[in-house]
């Protein structure tokens, strides 16, 4: 069996998790057996639903003090579950609490893990996972050599299924060990699409001069529905928080589109963003590294190019 | 206090990044090594800043790597930790690596084990999380801000979109993020001092790694730039919607 771990927040399901469970029932019709999700504390989502997603059970240990988020009680309860309904391969996102647990789990049940996976399993010589490496710039193709296996896939790397399914809910009863954290405060920005979470991302550099300019950015953000980034210098400036810095040593995000202004496109910068689907490049330089790794690009000046895209969102938005 | 500070060797930012021996061995030719970023800037500047507020703070330092290790080990001495330990294993599998740290940890009385929240090189998060598991202690990984008091830490992490403080009784394990503290250069008096603060050598537990790498490839490059004239946004947003059908 295939156990696919539900990451939630707000008792709302991640889109991460989403696409774990698409890529957990890929990964149980290749080996021939049944997904089933795993759920720790509650959430609002129809958890029928998930059958949608591929997943045949969900399993659900219903106790409101597991939505707040401890590593070292969850890790021990999923290796647990694991346990007992005799998983072969478990299946977490690798977003921010799919790091925090899914190697404390793999080292529970004595199971060989690939995190950052960005493939199905290769099953024609054992079980061989790739995962990105070096942030992005490669590919490693691993080997996992236990019968269990624990794999966290890269977010927005597989996909959502759909299909004409729903999922039954069992109820799982387990001992809660003590907590191990208590939280004491949680700051969430309203409103703003968490970057790596994000499908767009508008991302700044310092070719915008100084934080007073961002306005034409964001304006653009808010006409795509896209979440916004910056480079290093930026973030290392104050123009913009730390939490929009991505790059080698920020985030590394893999949106669906990333556009990126007045950045000059170092490795540093690109090996954050050079997964996503589509990179679109505006600068006014056109011997801008950034060229090189882009899908489209705009020699020019972002102070009037950037506005001019806005328009002509919004104008297609208007006729949609 | 004891902090413990877990120190990774990789290739520098800009090294190229070919394979060698029928794309199974990163090519080393040429490479220059530094501390992983996120090992050096965020988890060992902050324990050093740790020590600074309380000079009985203890820092030690470890790396699981072959001699090759030793500049950085020297380095990450230089900046500020006590003394270093180097377990003579070149494994890449992090199991393995985590289990020859975990029997380090064991026999001293560690506050807090560090790392940073992933290396710049195999990006697998896995050191921090594998530790608590046999070491059983408590883990916050991503954390952007630390502050110790007495037995108690209070630890900020990542969650997406914001961030989250976490109180957590001594001892446990932290990877450690941007905005944890600032990178720091090292010093003629640090660099001196280096020379001769102690690097214990010890030979690796035998454990069987769980994974191994079979081959490595590179990401198709970009078939080239398709450019848009600055006065036809039209055009780009029609190209984005129909063409790359991302919007
Ligand atoms: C160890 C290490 C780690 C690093 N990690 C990261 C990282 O994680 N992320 C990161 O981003 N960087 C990182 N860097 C820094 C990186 O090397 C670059 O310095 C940085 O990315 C440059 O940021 P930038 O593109 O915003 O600025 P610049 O390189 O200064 O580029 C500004 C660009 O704006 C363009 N421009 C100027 N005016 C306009 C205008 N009016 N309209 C349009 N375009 C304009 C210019 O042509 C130029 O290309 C790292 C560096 C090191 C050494």
């Amino acid at each position: 069996m295939v156990l696919i771990y539900i990451d939630h927040s707000e008792k709302e399901i991640k889109k991460s998790s989403h696409e774990a469970i698409s890529y957990g029932a890929a990964i149980a019709k290749q080996l021939g057996c049944s997904a089933e999700a795993l759920l720790l504390g509650t959430v609002n989502d129809d958890l029928t639903a998930l059958g949608k997603l591929g997943a045949s059970k969900v399993h659900q240990l219903n106790n409101e003090s597991l939505n707040n988020f401890d590593a070292k009680v969850h890790a021990s309860l999923i290796a647990t579950a694991a346990t007992n309904l005799n998983a072969e391969v478990i299946v977490f996102a690798h977003n921010i609490n799919g790091k925090a647990i899914a190697p404390a789990v793999a080292v529970k049940l004595d199971a060989g893990i690939v995190t950052g996976a960005c493939s199905l399993p290769d099953l024609q010589n054992g079980f061989e996972v790739t995962k990105t490496v070096f942030s992005g710039k490669a590919f490693a193709h691993i080997k996992i050599e236990t019968p269990k296996k624990v794999i966290a896939i890269n977010q927005n790397s597989f996909g959502i299924q759909n299909f004409e399914a729903s999922a039954t809910v069992v109820e799982m009863t387990l001992p809660i060990p003590a907590a191990s954290v208590k939280v004491t405060n949680v700051n969430k920005i309203i409103g703003e699409i968490p970057l790596t979470e994000a499908n767009l991302v508008v991302s700044g550099g310092r070719g915008l001069k100084g934080p007073e300019n961002w306005g034409i950015l964001l304006d653009l953000a808010k006409a795509l529905g896209a979440a916004t980034a910056c480079s290093r210098p930026v973030s290392d400036s104050d123009w913009r928080p730390h939490h929009e810095h991505v790059g080698q040593t920020g985030i590394q995000i893999a949106p669906n589109l990333y556009i990126a202004i007045g950045i000059s496109g170092a490795i540093q910068h690109l090996a954050g963003v050079n997964r996503s689907k589509t990179i679109v490049v505006i600068n006014k330089d056109p011997e801008a590294p950034f060229f090189k790794a882009a899908d489209y690009g705009v020699v020019g000046d972002a102070f009037e190019v950037v506005p001019a895209l806005t328009a002509a969102i919004s104008k297609m938005k208007h006729n949609e | 206090m004891n902090i413990l500070v877990c120190i990774s060797k990789t290739p520098d930012t800009t090294a190229k990044i070919a394979f060698t021996e029928g794309n199974t061995k990163f090519d080393e030719n040429g490479v220059q090594w530094i501390i992983n970023p996120y090992d050096e800037w965020y988890s060992l500047v902050r324990a050093i800043e740790i020590k600074e507020k309380d000079p009985t703070t203890n820092i030690h330092l470890i790396t699981v790597g072959g001699p090759e290790a030793e500049p950085i080990i020297r380095k990450a001495l230089a900046l500020g930790g006590d003394e270093a330990i180097r377990v003579n294993s070149n494994s890449n599998d992090s199991y393995v690596i985590a289990q020859q740290i975990a029997a380090i940890a064991k026999q001293g009385s560690y506050d807090l084990i560090m790392t940073g929240k992933e290396t710049i090189d195999y990006n697998s998060a896995c050191i921090g999380s594998m530790l608590s598991a046999i070491l059983d202690l408590p883990y916050v990984s991503l954390a952007n801000h630390l502050e110790v008091n007495g037995n108690t830490a209070s630890v900020q992490r990542e969650i997406e979109g914001g961030e989250e403080t976490n109180e957590v009784i001594l001892p446990m394990i932290i990877s450690c993020q941007k905005g944890m503290a600032e990178q720091r250069i090292p010093n003629m008096r640090g660099i001196m001092a280096a020379r001769t603060k102690p690097l214990k050598v010890v030979e690796p537990l035998a454990t069987n790694a769980h994974t191994s790498i079979k081959e490595f490839s590179l990401p198709p490059s970009k078939t080239g730039v398709k450019l848009i004239a600055p006065d036809q946004m039209d055009e780009l947003v029609k190209l984005l919607k129909e063409e790359a059908k991302v919007i």
